[in-house]
């Protein structure tokens, strides 16, 4: 299938993607997910100041279908939300991987991301499902 | 597990398949949003051979019938056909079913849940009044053509006057040597009905259907769109608004059960919870707050009561907003009621709405 997996994102088993930036780390879910949920109707998303540990839920993303937790990549602290997504989260179906990023996370520490798969294993990953 | 005779026809319009019920189904073909749309205002199809048919004849067939079931089979005529519920010993429901009439007082085919098939099955076995039953589940299958431009379509493959037909009657026919059932009947609220066909040629009729369906914008629909449409109208789905304790007074049902009309299997105590005065209303409601309500979320007053639970819940793609349809204490069954529903440990507020959520 066609989805665009960015090789320089690290992912996890649960679908979300993150993006490193020195310690800021953006987090969004992958296009697989999108196509998993279907037409994404609400988002509940931490607000910021709010701390977050890698592995456990940080927010609820709902389709049509179904609701589905999501899994917060790293630990630290959320600094920046996409509020835009609360109203209109129609950029998580268009643009999951871009636009529709979810929230920005300041991490404790970089030692985290080798819990993380790089873009081939994600790719197995999928290609299992 | 199962497959239905359409399972081919499925993995050819790639549908993502799902287990539904011990058969494997496909849960949507290309988008919900969109195939729940296109039935409202085209047409769609839908493989419901998963239903389970059990038929009943002979002598008997009717004092059967009648035991069993809280409608009143003996007012259906031939070609007719009858929404019921099946009731246990203790006043709670098996199944909701549809009755059809084949012959007056000697034919019946008898239509209920996939979830339910094996068990009722042996219900009504257990429970039989001298009739002749058989199992036909696997003889069946069973397409459902809904919306508003289905009768064109099924007067073009079918070749019958669809559109004159009044709802929940039926016409028995032979379509390319196939014993075919069609009946006004459906789950949407739209027009149409849904075809029986001895399992051998439901995927000549599917193909065909979709076919000439092309005029008409005919989509695929699968089970996702299938429940959100169904919720729409406030339709009960059994497991969700009603199971083995449900008195079917209190889950609005109250229309199908005729006490005046003959004795069933459970009637004193169904009208006994009536007589003592129910202790909660099936509601629909929406959101007054941000939030979608889910089977299982608990109903509140403003200072944390527990006053009812949420039975089905979604997104409709029609009103596109959230939808929601629960029991609650019949205090605040009224329609502007407002309460609270606990949606992951927030309480969101929510209004008791009209019914059907969108106008038919």
């Amino acid at each position: 299938m066609g989805f665009h997996i960015p090789e320089d994102y690290y992912y996890t088993k649960e679908h979300e993607w993150a993006q490193v930036d020195e310690n800021i780390v953006t987090v969004g879910i992958t296009e697989f997910a999108q196509d998993q949920l279907g037409e994404v109707v609400y988002v509940d998303l931490p607000e910021e100041g709010q701390k977050v540990t890698q592995g456990t839920t940080f927010g609820v993303i709902e389709s049509v279908k179904a609701v589905s937790d999501l899994y917060s990549p790293v630990s630290g602290t959320v600094i920046e939300v996409n509020t835009s997504l609360m109203d209109d989260p129609s950029s998580l179906n268009d643009d999951p991987i871009n636009e529709g990023w979810l929230v920005r996370i300041e991490m404790d520490t970089e030692k985290e991301l080798a819990n993380l798969m790089r873009a081939p294993d994600y790719k197995k990953l999928i290609a299992e499902k | 597990m199962k497959k239905t005779p359409l399972y081919d026809d499925h993995v050819k319009l790639a549908a993502r398949m799902v287990e539904f019920a011990g058969w494997q189904m496909p849960i949507q073909y290309t988008n919900l949003k969109e195939e729940h749309l296109n039935v409202r205002s085209n047409v769609g199809l839908f493989d419901v051979s998963h239903m389970g048919e059990i038929r009943v004849k002979g002598p008997q067939a009717l004092d059967t019938l009648q035991w069993l079931t809280t409608n009143n089979v003996a007012a259906l005529e031939e070609d007719q056909a009858q929404y019921s519920l099946l009731p246990n010993a203790q006043g709670g429901l098996v199944d909701d079913i549809i009755v059809y009439c084949l012959k007056k007082n000697e034919d019946y085919l008898v239509c209920v849940n996939a979830a339910n098939a094996e068990k009722d099955w042996k219900h009504i076995q257990e429970n039989n009044k001298g009739a002749e039953l058989t199992n036909e589940s696997d003889k069946w299958g069973q397409i459902a053509v809904q919306g508003p431009k289905a009768f064109s379509l099924l007067e073009a493959v079918l070749k019958i006057q669809a559109s004159i037909m009044k709802p929940f009657h039926l016409k028995k026919l032979n379509w390319k040597g196939y014993s075919v059932i069609f009946a006004t009947t459906g789950y949407t609220g739209e027009k149409g009905g849904e075809i029986f066909i001895e399992s051998k040629g439901a995927s000549e009729l599917w193909n065909e259907l979709l076919h000439y369906g092309k005029d008409y914008g005919v989509m695929p629909i699968g089970l996702g769109a299938r429940d959100s449409l169904r919720t729409e109208m406030k339709m009960s789905l059994y497991g969700h608004e009603i199971d083995d304790t449900t008195n079917p007074y209190e889950a609005s049902l109250g229309w199908t059960v005729k006490p005046q009309a003959k004795d069933f299997l459970g009637k004193e105590v169904i009208l006994k919870v009536k007589e003592q005065g129910l202790t909660r209303s099936l509601i629909g409601f929406k959101m007054i707050e941000r939030g979608i309500p889910r089977q299982g979320y608990t109903l509140h007053t403003e200072n944390g009561e527990n006053i009812g639970i949420v039975t089905s819940g979604t997104h409709s793609p029609s009103l596109d907003e959230p939808i929601g349809i629960g029991f609650i204490k019949p205090d605040f069954a009224a329609v502007g009621s407002t309460f609270y529903v606990d949606i992951r440990g927030k309480k969101i507020k929510a209004t008791t709405c009209k019914t059907p959520f969108i106008a038919k």
